[in-house]
């Protein structure tokens, strides 16, 4: 919403208050101003100029010699405009003048012939070409006739102006009007309010005698009311008129027009002209389409509609859209002379619905979807048909031709002014808060202590209680409000276990070195199932804005390989990056996906650069795994934790593994497949993905210590021989059966694949740790045990010892 | 005899001094004090000695081998030391080489600017309440005072799955399912997530980003207690100078509405370019619980009252370390990411 200050000065005094003050006061007690525009923009030396004389440059066929009375001289001044024409009232730009855009005006010579300033058009004036009347739109703007040659050309052009511009909410519909407007700033300012007076002649003919009005959809439309005004003079509008439209953001077109639109913008009513000969029928009846019906709009457009839209119609076929459009059939001309008038209430889901269909959003319509003031509707009328008979000489007949089946009544809210302290946690008196609603002129009666208020219809906010205690907090003062705390019971608060693990995780993956990423949760078709640890059927959104962003993801990895690819591509060659994340698993009973969290990572290139001492070392399976161990291992849940080598889409055959927990599959780590890695421009490449919720989950026993060894222990270590597929997993879990319980630790120290042993085989070596808690172990007992660890070896694994 | 022991220091005392190497000391040791050295010699030939003049020669004797052994002892010190300066500075390294890099990494700053905010109100007295992405239309909309056919919820403007389920498009669901759960007992939460809007990504605006908003629900809840609780939040968060200020706003689920700014923590409030010139900063919404929202969730409007609040944690990452571009919190470029590793004051 533009907020003329010039026109809103017509109804609350506000000279010598500075824009940018009442601007600051607005935004503070309740509507939000976007920005100040100042219309003049600088401009001088401007002025109202005669166009004496005008004849052929004779150089240039485009350019005309003026000779222009400026007030104080007749000077000469070269103009390209195709309109320019000798007698005209025009904008001069005198020489030292500063149009927008730091165009500074200089005498100068064109052709041979000296040129001493500008014409100007609208736009040189900073005017949107979209909002300049079309008669002006290629060239000059011409001005009417009494303009007095010397004068300032600004204020005639309404450009002495401040315009403010509105972010309004959309509960402040009321303040899409001027006379909405006004009653807000007469509030803020405590002034009075000065509303258009509505007083005219009318003829004795009633309108009644000319016009049938019958209405159909009574729901969608239940008010109506039209007035009929002959002998219509359709001309261009006073430049008053059309300075107001402009500023407003509304072009102007002819008076009748002007007119309806500046009602519009005054009461924040939609009104609507028809040509009553172009009727035909001397009949308006308000009516759904029928299915499939057309009309052409305003706009020239055919459009086929549905039975739900509201056309206004002749008896016969539709003349325009309720409330979104007029048609072409029954628009004001040039030679229009009765005119009728049409203000009405359409319901807002009707008007929001049609307009939407349609794709037309229009002054009208954003109105109507929000719900004008009941109250306003005949008022409007009357104030478009006052300003037809004074501004283009129209005559208006007696009365209106009116359906209304409208509730018109206002909402009574009561409230004890102590409810409204002890929810702003405040002591305002009764007296300043009616101070504050007679300010807001919102009749009011103190009835045994209570606020008994009836909300005008106007300000279709206020329905309830909390409605009216910020009415009162915001012309008291936000800053009023003092400060304190809840008083309720004190509660612990804090992380659940959950949420507390899950930094733990972050933590730990940060401090291993990976950096956390936040993916995007909509992925294409193609990606969303890809490495997934288990499919489900995809959630699809009903409407993606790509294929790309079309379905939610069941893994992580595919967006982690994604930020990978991108930052290999730019030279950035080692990246670990991890995140944790909800996949969408197919549908629940509720119907909505079951989300789980899970936690991935991606690593490619360097795990440890450290050149310069020869200690280099790049990621490899065994990283990632010590990961996950390491991982695991906080979060106490190392003991339940295997690998077992797997198959997966996507990932390397031989370098995959499913992670399981108490032998469930939990998640997978592994290299992707060099195909994949290769699509992706990415080399060896490893990842990782886990079932965070799953792991989260699980409860921990509580940690109790153990006595720190009072007894040493005793390591031996061996050396075994065994078929190269014999995996270091199965060889670890024969030698921990073996061992007994005085074997404490097993470690793989040595692993040798080559020349110095047998094809088809290969070396391990192990050091094993045997101890006992209670004493000293002897010799004896120690080689008992070993001694039952190598029987299995050999036995279980075929293995011979070595050296 | 006197004056031949008398040289024989002499002698030794200039060798300990001209030994350079402890293996020469060693040679002195041994040429002197050794079992067939001059002064064992001297005393095995005390026998040949008149009686009365033994002792005297033999306190003379152990003078000068005291002197001897002293003055080799502290030489040894000497040379000792000197071999070990001289290994130490062998052993010298270029102290200006690259040392080994420990292991990095660190949070997303979203991730960094919820951990900040999480903390804050879990320190009040707060929990945090999680809720799913993928929402019940009820939740997301209708149970917070958004019915069917409202204008804010438009289909343009959500990412629907079906006509009844959508992306979350804020994260007050998790407020409203919390609600319900509760069953009429207080209630003070923080609701951190992703939340989704159908918009094309660029500078301002991505599909997909974080909320985080905080609700309190009990007995006797003002509006003054808002006003509390966020402007020691805004002190925690953008430094102890911060003044917040309340503006009247709209949102369907809460009446009084509020916008909160704070005063500009990069120019103080006498405007700059962060700030619009206006020396102040829009940091989040909030507002009394609508009555309607209450009582949908099954509390009673005239005996519990509430406060919520929102915000967006790409926008103050933003404010915070003058992020231009809200796509680089979903990029994942490491030379982005990475710059969130230090401390901050
Ligand atoms: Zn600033």
């Amino acid at each position: 919403m533009l907020v003329s200050t010039k026109w809103l000065n017509k109804y609350v005094n506000i000279n010598g208050i500075n824009p940018a003050d009442l601007a600051e006061r607005i935004t503070r007690s309740g509507i939000e101003v976007d920005s100040i525009i100042d219309r003049s923009l600088g401009m001088t030396n401007v002025v109202v100029g005669h166009v004496v004389e005008c004849v052929k440059h004779p150089e240039a066929d485009k350019l005309n010699i003026c000779q222009v009375d400026v007030g104080e001289e007749t000077t000469q001044i070269i103009c390209g405009a195709p309109n320019v024409a000798q007698g005209q009232k025009v904008i001069v730009a005198r020489p030292g003048a500063v149009l927008p855009g730091n165009f500074k005006i200089k005498k100068a010579k064109l052709r041979g012939e000296e040129s001493n300033g500008m014409i100007c058009s609208l736009q040189e004036l900073g005017i949107e070409g979209k909002l300049v009347p079309k008669a002006y739109a290629e060239g000059i703007y011409v001005l009417p006739e009494d303009a007095v040659p010397g004068e300032n050309a600004l204020p005639l052009l309404g450009l002495d102006d401040t315009v403010l511009e509105f972010d309004l909410t959309p509960n402040r519909s009321d303040a899409l009007s001027m006379l909405g407007v006004a009653y807000e700033v007469s509030a803020i300012l405590s002034q009075g309010i000065a509303l258009p007076e509505i007083d005219y002649p009318t003829a004795t003919e009633k309108a009644e005698d000319l016009l049938k009005l019958r209405v159909d959809a009574t729901v969608d439309n239940p008010m109506y009311v039209a007035k009929v005004v002959k002998n219509i003079k359709v001309a261009e509008s006073p430049l008053w008129l059309q300075n107001a439209l402009m500023a407003s953001g509304v072009r102007p077109h002819n008076n009748v027009v002007d007119i309806t639109n500046y009602v519009l913008m005054e009461y924040g009513q939609p009104l609507h002209a028809f040509d009553y000969d172009r009727l035909e029928t001397g009949e308006i009846v308000v009516r759904h389409a029928e299915e499939g019906e057309v009309m052409t709009t305003l706009d020239d457009v055919e459009r086929k509609l549905n039975s739900h839209n509201l056309v206004i119609t002749n008896g016969k076929e539709p003349v325009a859209l309720a409330g979104v459009m007029g048609g072409a059939n029954s628009e004001v001309h040039d030679g229009t002379t009765t005119v009728v008038i049409e203000s009405a209430y359409f319901a807002p889901s009707s008007v929001r619905r049609t307009s939407k269909e349609v794709g037309l959003r229009s002054d009208a319509s954003t109105r109507f979807e929000k719900g004008v003031d009941p109250n306003r509707v005949q008022e409007a009328a009357e104030r478009a048909a006052q300003l037809m008979a004074e501004l283009a000489g129209g005559e208006v007949l007696a009365g209106s031709v009116i359906f209304d089946e409208l509730d018109k009544t206002a909402e009574r809210i009561t409230i004890s002014p102590d409810y409204i302290n002890s929810r702003l946690g405040m002591k305002i008196s009764m007296d300043e808060m009616l101070t504050i609603l007679d300010r807001l002129r919102i009749p009011t009666q103190a009835i045994n202590g209570q606020l008994v208020i009836d909300a005008p219809t106007r300000r279709q906010d206020l329905k309830i209680k909390e409605d009216i205690i910020e009415e009162i907090a915001r012309m008291h003062g936000y800053d009023e409000i003092p400060k304190t705390l809840p008083v309720s019971e004190s509660t612990p608060g804090g992380l659940t276990p959950y949420q507390a693990k899950r930094r733990i995780v972050r933590q730990f993956l940060e401090g291993a070195g990976l950096y956390q990423a936040v993916t995007y949760s909509l992925t294409s078709k193609a990606q969303a199932q890809a490495f997934a640890l288990e499919t489900a059927p995809v959630t699809e959104l009903l409407m993606p804005m790509s294929e790309d962003r079309s379905v939610l993801r069941q893994s992580l990895v595919p967006h982690l390989l994604e930020a990978a690819t991108y930052n290999v591509a730019r030279r950035i060659d080692s990246v670990a990056l991890y995140e944790t994340g909800s996949v969408f698993l197919g549908e629940e009973e509720d119907g909505l996906p079951c989300e789980v969290e899970h936690v991935s990572a991606v690593l490619t290139g360097k795990w440890v650069d450290h050149a310069w001492q020869a200690e280099t070392k790049k990621v490899d399976f065994y990283v990632v795994k010590g990961i996950v161990e390491g991982m695991m291992d906080l979060l106490g849940l190392l003991e339940g934790l295997s690998f077992e080598k797997a198959v997966i889409d996507g990932m390397h055959p031989g370098r995959t593994a499913a992670v399981l927990l108490n032998g469930e599959r939990i998640g997978m780590i592994g290299q992707i497949h060099p195909t994949e890695q290769k699509k992706r421009d990415l080399k060896e490449t490893y990842v990782m993905e886990l079932n965070l919720e799953r792991i989260l989950s699980v409860e921990t026993d509580e940690l109790l210590y153990v006595p720190v060894p009072r007894f040493p222990s005793i390591s031996r270590d061996i050396a075994l021989v065994v078929a190269s597929e014999t995996s270091a997993g199965m060889l670890e879990t024969i030698i921990r059966n073996a061992g007994g319980k005085l074997l404490k630790d097993v470690k793989l120290f040595d692993l040798y694949e080559g020349d110095k042993v047998e094809e088809g085989k290969k070396s391990l070596a192990f050091s094993m740790t045997y101890f006992d808690p209670e004493r000293t172990l002897t010799d004896e007992e120690v080689v008992k045990a070993h001694e039952k660890v190598l029987k299995a070896l050999t036995e279980e694994a075929g293995a011979q010892l070595r050296g | 005899m006197e004056q031949q022991l008398q040289q024989l220091k002499e002698e030794a005392l200039t060798k300990i001094q001209e030994a350079s190497t402890v293996k020469e000391l060693n040679d002195v040791r041994v040429a002197y004090l050794g079992k067939k050295g001059p002064i064992t010699d001297l005393l095995k030939g005390m026998g040949k000695l008149p009686a009365e003049e033994r002792p005297k020669m033999g306190a003379l004797v152990n003078v000068i081998r005291e002197a001897v052994t002293e003055s080799l002892e502290a030489k040894m010190i000497k040379l000792e030391e000197e071999a070990i300066n001289a290994q130490l500075e062998k052993e010298a390294i270029d102290v200006t080489l690259p040392g080994r890099p420990a292991p990095t990494g660190n949070h997303h700053p979203l991730t960094r600017v919820v951990e900040e905010i999480e903390d804050f109100f879990i320190s009040m007295g707060y929990e945090i309440a999680e809720g799913p992405e993928v929402e019940k239309d009820y939740y997301n909309f209708e149970a917070l005072n958004l019915p069917k056919g409202h204008p804010a919820r438009d289909m343009q403007d959500s990412f629907y799955i079906s006509e009844e389920i959508l992306l979350r498009t804020h994260t007050s669901p998790v407020q409203a399912r919390t609600m319900e759960a509760k069953g009429g007992s207080a209630i003070k939460i923080i609701c951190p997530g992703k939340v989704y809007r159908r918009d094309n990504d660029d500078a301002t605006h991505s599909h997909q980003f974080t909320q985080i908003e905080g609700l309190v629900v009990g007995e006797d809840i003002r509006m003054s207690d808002l006003k509390g609780t966020l402007d020691l939040f805004a002190k925690k968060m953008f430094g102890a100078e911060r003044e917040i200020r309340l503006r009247p706003s709209f949102f369907p689920f809460t009446e009084p509405s509020v916008e909160m700014d704070i005063s500009c923590f990069k120019c103080g409030g006498d405007g700059c370019n962060v700030c619009k010139k206006t020396g102040w900063i829009e940091i989040l919404g909030a507002g009394m619980v609508h009555p309607n929202v209450l009582k949908m969730a099954g509390y009673d409007p005239a005996v519990v009252t509430g406060f919520a609040f929102g915000m967006g944690p790409e926008r103050i990452a933003m404010l915070k370390y003058g992020v231009e571009d809200i796509r680089h919190f979903y990029t994942n470029d490491v030379r982005f990411i990475s710059q969130f590793h230090r401390t901050e004051a």
